[in-house]
């Protein structure tokens, strides 16, 4: 028995939140910068239209901004005490996780939504490839999720919102850049830790050939997460 | 309502509840009393399902806490210590938020809870922004706003100045007219002016569970004075005031500052105000100060663990 309705509450509570404070606008407009320098500083050096110098640096961007988002969602509610009340609201551990979880996701989603000028710019300085676009969307939108998910586990491991950013952080960059560490590895090797980060599924996908193997990849990651911090905050001892 | 069967809790080695059971009719204001660290907000923590017990059983209604924590939970209204609200949260909203997730629905409620609680002036400021007395006002409108039938409150007046404690102790006993109140305290007139029953808990056990009216008439049955005077030596005065008949002890004070001073200890039910005085006056010496002494929840303590009250 599921309900979601406590789960939608929250999350527009969590939405709401980041939207009432600076660090909506400040975490938007430092996401934006950053990506529109990248994009358009190498976007005429190629002379195409395309998104690939954005979509090639979006996972180590996310990697930085998405922790930086969650790692408020439990670290200051165990830190300011309202952890207490909340918990003791008729709400599962699972209904405030994935709620929060939702939250930092659509937050993302938002955080994107901008960065679709790109494309119409592109679109109208050349003939754009329709099929990279989408499928680079529809991977930025379930990275994102992916790394709500884990910075939202990581939120839930301590008080710290800094600690809380840390771990994440941590979690995030080792998905994104394992496979480059690892270059040295023999090439069995190496094909199972590119499997297992997430670049590479995200590279896959990017490209526009939307397998269903990257989908279930980047669901999984955040499954696992959900399920390991509804867990650890499931357990009351 | 409530029943508490055995109940222990520790954190690593540390025994915070010890074997406790206790059980709470509907109705009642009930007061868990304790010094800090007694264990009080661990006993509440595990009522509302937010700490589970290592051992025992707890049901709450029909309900037991760790089968049907969410029927628990939708029941209580709980207020933890020192109400931590979302500071950057306006009132109206925060109200509005917690109403949403206890399935209540439009501003009617939230009207008649705010009326209630005398908030109707900050629904839109920021709960960061509010003194602590509001700020406790505003969380007892987030335990009540679903009319539960079980509100407890964790140190409900703790940080307040005279005037707001006297506000939330009337509105808390305006509430327990119609609904069943636990609320925990380290102070013992707190109870008194509050509680029809008082559960006293030490070391995380329960030492005492009485009727407040008891308690009272149980404390106040043999006098205590402190006597300061001058013009003998304590050896005279202790001599002179332990001959009195219904005196049954006297003891040097320890603050004497360059006065005999003594307390002495009267026999139960007798009035030894009269007797003291006439001897002092007798023997000629000044009476600088003697006051009734106030049984605190020191004494109570130690009347409960070591029992009787020679030993205070």
């Amino acid at each position: 028995m599921m309900n979601y309705k406590e789960s939608v509450v929250i999350m527009k509570k969590e939405l709401s939140g980041y939207f009432t404070t600076p660090i909506a606008y400040i975490v938007i407009t430092v996401f934006l910068v950053i990506t529109g320098w990248f994009f358009f500083s190498t976007f005429f050096l190629y002379n195409q239209a395309e998104l690939r110098g954005f979509f090639q640096l979006l996972p180590l961007v996310l990697s930085f901004v998405v922790p930086a988002v969650t790692m408020r969602l439990f670290s200051e509610e165990k830190h300011s005490g309202s952890f207490e009340i909340l918990m003791t609201l008729p709400v599962s551990a699972r209904d405030v996780v994935l709620g929060k979880l939702l939250a930092g996701a659509a937050f993302v989603a938002i955080m994107l939504a901008p960065t679709l000028s790109y494309a119409v710019s592109a679109a109208l300085a050349g003939s754009l490839d329709p099929g990279p676009v989408v499928g680079g969307y529809l991977g930025a939108l379930l990275l994102g999720l992916a790394f709500s998910a884990i910075g939202v586990f990581a939120s839930s491991l301590s008080k710290n919102q800094i600690v809380a950013f840390i771990i994440g952080l941590s979690i995030c960059l080792v998905m994104t850049l394992a496979d480059k560490f690892l270059f040295f590895l023999p090439s069995p090797f190496l094909n199972a830790v590119e499997y297992i980060g997430a670049d590479f599924h995200f590279r896959n996908i990017s490209r526009g050939i939307i397998d269903s193997r990257d989908i279930l990849y980047f669901l999984s990651v955040a499954a696992i997460a959900f399920i390991g911090t509804v867990r650890l905050l499931g357990d009351r001892r | 309502m409530i029943s508490v069967n055995n109940v222990s809790k520790y954190y690593g080695d540390f025994c915070a509840v010890n074997d406790i059971s206790f059980v709470i009719r509907r109705g009642e204001i009930t007061g868990l009393l304790g010094p800090n660290g007694a264990g009080k907000t661990t006993t509440l923590r595990m009522l509302t399902c937010y700490l589970a017990p290592d051992g025992g059983r707890i049901s709450v209604g029909d309900h037991m806490v760790d089968e049907e924590p969410l029927e628990v939970k939708r029941i209580i209204g709980y207020l933890p210590e020192s109400a931590p609200l979302y500071a950057d949260m306006m009132v109206y909203d925060y109200l509005g938020y917690v109403g949403r997730l206890r399935g209540i629905e439009g501003g009617e409620r939230l009207r008649e809870i705010s009326a209630m609680c005398g908030i109707d002036e900050v629904m839109h400021k920021n709960i960061g922004e509010l003194s602590k007395g509001y700020r406790q006002r505003v969380g007892l409108a987030h335990a009540m706003i679903h009319d539960p039938e079980i509100l407890i409150l964790d140190e409900p007046t703790s940080g307040l100045d005279p005037n707001q404690i006297v506000e939330i102790r009337r509105l808390i006993k305006e509430i327990g007219k119609r609904k069943t109140v636990i609320l925990s305290t380290h102070i013992l007139s707190e109870v008194e002016a509050t509680c029809d029953r008082v559960i006293i808990i030490d070391h995380g056990s329960i030492i005492a569970d009485s009727r407040t009216a008891d308690l009272k008439s149980a404390a106040g049955g043999a006098m205590r004075l402190s006597v300061r005077t001058k013009g003998a030596g304590f050896g005279d005065l202790a001599a002179t005031l332990g001959a009195l008949t219904g005196v049954r002890s006297v003891e040097p004070l320890d603050d004497a500052e360059g006065l005999s001073a003594a307390t002495v200890r009267g026999e139960g039910g007798v009035d030894i105000r009269p007797v003291v005085f006439a001897a002092v006056r007798d023997a000629g010496w000044d009476l600088y100060e003697m006051a009734t002494e106030h049984e605190t929840l020191e004494h109570v303590f130690r009347r409960l663990t070591r029992g009787g009250d020679d030993e205070l």
